[in-house]
């Protein structure tokens, strides 16, 4: 078993290992809506990103570091949340017969992982772990640009290339092998509000609720940034005047 | 002196002399009149210290040093704790703020000589600061308990074994175990909040080597006397203010547009030791000695040379034959301070490239450089080269300018 798990190791870290010394892809740079002094989150978006994540990514990837109550911050109502939550089951205990019980999740608890622990992801997934996405557009270079080049990048695999078998063939992925099967294909999800369901569109929406799970500060973040720079900008003037004043008699 | 009118005050300095120690060291203390912006780096980079302490203590309320936790709790800060994140990110890029300003500060010093007699003891509490900032940094850096923290903290231990006969037995130590684990997370973080204490001890200490021999100039000349002087209060109380608000609006717009910037994607990956990131980089301000510790094949040679490109920073007072302190009045070694510089930009580049192939051969041509700088360009300079003539006092080109 554990020289499997050493294997299965090596197995993933060998493409990692090969793009180090190969070519750098590029990515396909989007305008997203949080970039720049000015930039926020569109609320619209998120809560469709978090209808794709719900529908597709959720049965593989967890969310562990964000909790149900988060989503108020997205524009869901508190009856809302507990429903989203209430739809996963969990284990909590003991209680005080001194048993574990199962119950369903409240808005306080984190999102409900797909799998009870990795090596049940493992098994399930062909031997690779699906990473856990809380983090996932803060931890990769390109950040977002890098999520959304990632799932509108499969294709069919060049001539040359042969693929490991249960691998797909990714354009941006390290090595260019990847253990996810394409995630995304148009319609797979329908919007209500007439927003088209084409693959760039739900990959959009998706990277986009994905980067709010890594950086859910940033509205608060940007808006504080812009108050304390142009506070800065007077009390730096000031300053500035004042130590002309005061040196005038120097020079 | 009477240090004030107040009478409790009054009663206070007789017993204690706080208020004319105060006075002495933060007011009246004579100050050049010609010093020019670079001298407000010192003063900022004691500004960014405090901040980083004060920060730092907060970030420690919500902390767990444990490798079970420790990841998740850095999260939590940046998640659950009302203003967590402005902490952390405060706190994150004020480390490097932090070394870009010791760096600015350290190569003005080397600029205007202000390393030689009779400030070479400033000069060495300088660079023991500037040590304890680096050991601080890199434990604060493997605190997150990311890919990075943890693999950075693995290949830096490492370079310990390389000392001959007990090399397993040091690291073995320093790890507290036999791999970086849950001990030497502990001990990281419970020295990473010390070493701050001390370096403010240290800071302390260095402004009284400086209060002794009197802060350098831009001409490199000594103080003749009170007509080439200024109180530091309020002229340079206020142009430190000023330097502290620009330097300020820099710092803040990564704090809050780009608080990444400086940091590794790989490091919000959870530490895991199985496996190993294919590119294992240190933080920037670390890159140059890190050219140098890869420059050389052999694992004890190149970390000999790492400690010994810092180390060579204490005799620089005795390697620098030159009498007179000012690069404005050395032609020749204006020039090899800025060849120097840029000689130190290209080993930071290449402290970022994997060591192999043309950036082998740059890496080293710039280690032979950074050594022969210091070892034989800087002592047969001070002896051949003719140096320009010195002004006879700061007020003196200022006074003739006026005549005319």
């Amino acid at each position: 078993m554990r020289r499997l798990f050493i294997l299965i190791v090596m197995a993933l870290a060998t493409p990692a290992v090969a793009l180090a010394s190969s070519e750098k892809v590029s990515l396909e740079t989007q305008h997203w809506s949080w970039q720049g002094l000015f930039g926020s989150y569109d609320q619209a978006q998120l809560k469709r990103g978090f209808k794709v994540y719900k529908e597709i990514c959720a049965s593989c990837h967890a969310l562990g570091l964000v909790a149900y109550r988060n989503l108020a911050d997205i524009g869901f109502a508190e009856e809302e949340i507990k429903a989203i939550a209430a739809e996963k089951e969990i284990q909590d205990g003991p209680n005080d017969m001194g048993e574990m019980f199962s119950r369903s999740a409240r808005p306080s608890d984190p999102f409900v992982s797909p799998y009870s622990n990795d090596p049940a992801a493992r098994v399930a997934n062909n031997g690779a772990l699906p990473p856990d996405l809380s983090l996932i557009a803060k931890a990769r270079a390109g950040g977002p640009d890098y999520l959304y080049s990632l799932l509108v990048g499969y294709a069919e695999p060049p001539t040359d290339i042969t693929l490991v078998p249960g691998m797909s063939y990714n354009r941006v992925f390290p090595g260019h092998q990847i253990a996810m099967p394409q995630p995304l294909f148009e319609d797979m999800v329908s919007h209500d509000d007439g927003t088209s369901s084409s693959l760039p569109q739900l990959a959009k929406d998706v990277t986009a609720f994905l980067n709010w799970t890594a950086e859910p500060e940033l509205n608060a973040r940007h808006s504080l940034g812009l108050k304390t720079l142009a506070f800065l900008i007077l009390l730096t003037a000031l300053f500035y005047a004042l130590k002309r004043q005061m040196w005038s008699d120097v020079h | 002196m009477a240090v004030s009118s107040n009478r409790i005050v009054r009663w206070v300095d007789d017993r204690l002399p706080i208020f004319t120690l105060m006075h002495h060291s933060t007011s009246a203390y004579p100050t050049p009149n010609n010093l020019n912006y670079w001298w407000n780096f010192g003063s900022l980079a004691g500004f960014v210290l405090v901040v980083m302490i004060l920060s730092g203590i907060f970030l420690a309320m919500n902390y767990t040093p444990h490798t079970a936790h420790a990841f998740e709790s850095v999260e939590r800060i940046m998640r659950d704790v009302n203003y967590g994140w402005l902490l952390r990110y405060l706190h994150m890029n004020g480390g490097s703020m932090f070394f870009a300003l010791v760096y600015i500060h350290l190569f003005r010093g080397m600029y205007y000589g202000s390393y030689k007699s009779p400030r070479e003891v400033l000069w060495w509490i300088g660079v023991i600061i500037f040590i304890c900032m680096m050991a601080t940094a890199f434990m604060g850096y493997v605190l997150p308990w990311g890919q990075m923290s943890f693999w950075g903290a693995t290949v830096i231990t490492n370079l310990f074994s390389a000392v001959p006969l007990v090399g397993t037995e040091i690291v073995t130590w320093l790890w507290g175990g036999f791999s970086v684990d849950n001990p030497t997370l502990n001990r990281f973080f419970s020295l990473h909040y010390l070493l701050p204490f001390i370096i403010f001890g240290l800071v302390v200490v260095h402004l009284w080597a400086l209060h002794t021999v009197k802060s350098n100039n831009p001409l490199g000349i000594d103080i003749k006397g009170p007509q080439d002087t200024i109180p530091f209060h309020p002229y340079y109380t206020i142009k430190d203010l000023y330097g502290i608000g620009l330097f300020l609006m820099f710092y803040l717009f990564f704090v809050f547009f780009a608080p990444n910037f400086f940091g590794e994607p790989d490091n919000y990956i959870p530490a895991n030791p199985m496996v190993t990131p294919p590119h294992i980089v240190p933080e920037w301000y670390f890159l140059p000695f890190y050219a140098i510790l890869r420059a050389v094949p052999d694992k004890l040679s190149g970390v000999v040379l790492m400690f010994a490109a810092i180390l060579v920073l204490f005799v620089l007072p005795w390697l620098d034959t030159s009498k007179v302190r000012s690069a404005r009045f050395r032609p020749i070694y204006k020039q090899l301070f800025w060849i120097f510089f840029l000689d130190c930009l290209i080993l930071g580049w290449i402290g970022a490239k994997p060591p192999e192939g043309a950036y082998l051969v740059i890496g080293r041509i710039a280690t032979v450089y950074y050594f022969a700088h210091f070892l034989i360009l800087l002592p047969l300079t001070g002896w051949f080269e003719k140096p320009r003539p010195l002004p006879d006092s700061i007020g003196a080109p200022v006074i003739t300018t006026v005549k005319r």
